[in-house]
């Protein structure tokens, strides 16, 4: 057995017990985030889904149903579109609260994380 | 010897944990604290203050994959409600028919419920933009859905993923005639 070959099985085994993962369907967004100094926005599908249908957001507020493709500024918010739309402090937490959507870890990659048994199709 | 005495314990120790992996796992880990989720920043001011999955996904119908939430339930059953519409001109269309895609070659008939998907999306979401709505018109192959086209939009990204073939791949080719009648009797009803 190689020299480390226990020490890496024990890994795996941590790894599966125990694993580092996001929510399933949450989506880190970091286009503009981090280079304009603000820690990467994490959106947690599971979280407005309980209170909005898909339709809301994906439909009426007209978010692409792609990572990536909505090319979405914090002016645009403040303006009352996208997210904006409800984080006005009437539906939702207001624009002045940064540091509850902009709470990501530095260096994430803008994509959707998260996983059960799937991690996403390739694309995302 | 003694090498081997070891490698032997190890692997019963290896077989053991494997045995015992979705006991552990199912308790602890079924959701990951935001703060240990790998994508949140621990030391963000946020934490504390945003609401945990497991207290709020644990109270709803559960399953196995994705968020361990069967949501279609969870929506029919009235655990959560979910707005429809902010603007009051909105129209919130519904539509109760089913679609049985048969060209699924050894799997079984695909049943595509249209009121699971309406009770959360609006037709635009996927007409005419990635489904033409004509019987035979969408090339869809099961490579095209995993690259994230077609139902991979949504199933395997937020929807319930890939892996469940049978929650789609659901009526057996010997019962089509009967659950496609069931489904249209249903579907007057509704």
């Amino acid at each position: 057995m190689h020299k480390y070959g226990r020490l890496i099985m024990a890994g795996i085994i941590l790894f599966l017990v125990f694993p580092l993962r996001a929510e399933y369907g949450d989506v880190v967004l970091n286009k503009r985030a981090e280079k304009e100094g603000m820690p990467p926005v994490i959106f947690p599908h599971w979280f407005h889904r309980i209170r909005f249908r898909c339709k809301v957001c994906h439909f009426e507020l007209g978010f692409e149903m792609r990572a990536g493709s909505n090319n979405v500024t914090m002016q645009e918010i403040i303006d009352g579109k996208f997210c904006g739309m409800c984080h006005n402090d009437e539906i939702a937490w207001g624009v002045e609260n940064c540091d509850l959507c902009h709470s990501g870890r530095p260096g994430l990659k803008s994509k959707i994380h998260g996983g059960h048994s799937t991690g996403g199709p390739g694309i995302w | 010897m003694l090498k081997i005495r070891f490698s032997c314990g190890f692997y019963t120790l290896l077989l053991m944990a494997t045995l015992l992996l979705p006991l552990i796992s199912s308790a602890a880990s079924k959701w990951k604290s935001l703060e240990k989720d790998g994508i949140h920043d621990p030391d963000s001011p946020a934490m504390g203050v945003l609401q945990e999955p497991a207290a709020a996904l644990s109270k709803l119908p559960q399953n196995t994959s994705g968020n361990m939430v069967d949501w279609v339930k969870a929506l029919e059953d009235g655990a959560i409600h979910p707005r429809t519409n902010l603007w009051p001109e909105t129209k919130v269309r519904i539509r109760n028919d089913d679609v049985f895609l048969e060209k699924t070659g050894e799997m079984p008939v695909v049943r595509f419920p249209h009121r699971a998907h309406t009770m959360w999306l609006d037709c635009k979401n996927c007409h005419e933009k990635y489904f033409i709505s004509k019987k035979g018109a969408n090339p869809i192959t099961m490579m095209k859905i995993l690259q994230g086209y077609y139902c991979g939009r949504c199933h395997g990204a937020v929807a319930f993923p890939l892996t469940e073939c049978d929650r789609c791949h659901s009526v057996p080719r010997s019962k089509l005639e009967k659950i496609k009648a069931e489904s249209r009797k249903a579907e007057n009803r509704k």
